[in-house]
């Protein structure tokens, strides 16, 4: 078993280029070292193609592979792979009507210490205002391989957000279904953890009655589970912007009278470097933070 | 092109085709601009099959300068690759033609494009993507304005083409002198230093344009500078 989620990601793909000859992987420098190391350049010649630091180029090459036929795959970091050639995603695929998987390494704020440069927290809620992205959070490292490895079948438009905050088990996700981890009393408050909030979200819930929903696919959004909950308060606690799906949310229960707190990454420049655990403090997304928001909302 | 000697559509029936087309004055500069590249690619280049044309061995033709396609549907109209009468409701609500041309509204057209920018990047994948295929007969084409240059997407692209050595590809420049800041040394030089080679003609000279055009390949890409009047 994978370690990290990009030791997961790197067998996935090694496995999608052996059992798929349409696979091809795209890049703009950042994990060519990574693909070069395990040797899957010498392994499939010429179906890794490293673009160099060329994000608008990496997005319009892999477009012109899906326009031949084949199942491109692109990955960088997070701001690099969406941010910086948005457009080239939004015409080159949504417009193309063309299908690949997008794989970002970093999450939010992996890396603090590099500045907000190297952040992204805009990342799910930009890829969902492209029509039919599936998006996949997930929350352990055997989950990435399991999304990654359904990522790569089918001809879909697939983002896939990986990150070194990890929950610190795995669970038996089910691509586009959320998993009930525990249920609470009937018509209990709802907490949707997604991806790597789960374990600090169970830590700050531990003594409430509750019912803990896990979400490793936010888009299409898992309304079924969440409406036979029978809930009419719902906490979202999402590991980005905070309140990205929340319009989703509210969707799934717009015939029932409900409150929604979302709780998330604040949309602030935080102009502080140090490690991701700074970061999640500072954003409220700690297990006592977590708790003092919830409780607070449900008492 | 294979419906070339059938057509019953001359160069002239094509200007005539393009004045029904109205409404989108302010692009007409753009639509005059890439006629005769245009129809010259679809007349005597392209091999394209009308009765199929996304034939795996077809010519791939990307107009990445999107603006103004009068010339273009007047042309693929004329060439049997549309039909006729649907540029009269170019714009309509329910018509396949905007003023900007979508691919999925219309199986000759790749890819749809009026956001500038895109088409050389595309156009290098989908010769990595023949490449990869093992399939040495089609060439790619991809259309592109000298102002649209301006876009840093395209140097990405041209960067990446020289050094892959992608004889496939041949990237047409339509020169109207119309980018803002002008290409000091020439547009043919910037893509020489990438490792391209290049031809400046007569954007209006038919032999001209079909003589660069079909240039036997030299093991790299290729750019020819179609020199128009003046915007």
């Amino acid at each position: 078993m994978a370690t990290t989620m990009r030791d997961a990601f790197i067998e996935s793909t090694g496995k999608m280029l052996e059992t798929n000859p349409d696979a091809v992987v795209v890049l703009a420098d950042i994990g060519a070292s990574q693909f070069r190391d395990v040797g899957l350049y010498d392994k499939f010649p010429g179906r890794i193609i490293n673009c160099g630091i060329r994000e608008q180029l990496m997005v319009g090459v892999a477009a012109g592979l899906a326009k031949e036929g084949f199942r491109p795959l692109l990955h960088s970091y997070t701001p690099f792979l969406l941010e910086r050639p948005y457009e080239q995603i939004k015409i080159d695929f949504a417009h193309l009507g063309l299908g690949g998987i997008f794989v970002s390494v970093g999450g939010s704020f992996d890396a603090p210490i590099s500045g907000r440069t190297h952040q992204a927290p805009g990342d799910v809620g930009l890829m969902k205002l492209l029509p039919y992205f599936q998006i996949h959070v997930p929350g352990h490292a055997d989950e990435a391989a399991v999304l990654l490895d359904d990522a790569t079948v089918g001809d879909g438009r697939v983002y896939v957000r990986l990150t070194e905050d990890s929950n610190a088990e795995s669970r038996p996700v089910v691509p586009g279904k959320f998993h009930i981890e525990r249920q609470g009393s009937s018509a209990a408050p709802a907490i949707i953890a997604i991806g790597p909030m789960l374990d600090r979200v169970l830590e700050a819930t531990s003594e409430m009655d509750v019912t803990v929903l896990y979400a490793t696919t936010v888009m299409p959004f898992d309304s079924w589970t969440l409406r036979d909950t029978g809930a009419s308060e719902v906490v979202l606690v999402e590991p980005y912007l905070l309140g990205t799906s929340a319009a989703e949310l509210s969707g799934a229960l717009h015939d029932r009278p409900h409150r929604l707190l979302s709780l998330g990454v604040r949309n602030m420049e935080l102009r502080n470097y140090g490690k991701l655990e700074d970061h999640i403090e500072a954003h409220g997304l700690d297990a006592d933070s977590l708790r003092d928001s919830i409780s607070g909302f449900l008492s | 092109m294979a419906a070339s000697k059938s057509s019953e559509y001359t160069y002239q029936d094509v200007e005539k085709l393009m004045t029904v087309m109205t409404g989108d004055e302010k692009h007409s500069f753009s639509a005059t601009s890439t006629l005769d590249v245009i129809w010259t690619l679809y007349d005597s280049v392209l091999n394209i099959d009308p009765s199929d044309p996304q034939g795996p061995d077809r010519d791939r033709f990307l107009l990445s300068k999107g603006h103004g396609p009068m010339a273009y549907y007047a042309v693929l109209a004329a060439k049997g690759l549309i039909d006729v009468d649907e540029l009269e409701g170019w714009g309509k609500f329910d018509s396949k033609l905007g003023y900007h041309p979508d691919g999925e509204l219309i199986p000759a057209v790749e890819i749809g494009t009026g956001s500038l920018g895109h088409g050389l990047g595309i156009g290098v994948g989908m010769v990595a993507g023949l490449r990869l295929r093992k399939n040495s007969k089609p060439r790619v084409f991809c259309l592109l304005g000298d102002a649209e240059l301006d876009e840093g997407s395209n140097h990405e692209a041209i960067a990446l083409a020289g050094r892959l050595g992608m004889e496939e590809l041949t990237a047409i420049v339509i020169d109207n002198n119309s980018s803002s800041h002008g290409w000091p040394g020439g547009i043919a030089t910037r893509f020489e230093n990438e490792g391209w080679s290049s031809s400046t003609i007569d954007g209006r000279d038919h032999e001209d344009i079909k003589t660069a055009l079909t240039q036997s390949r030299s093991g790299k890409p290729h750019v020819v500078v179609a020199k128009v009047e003046e915007k």
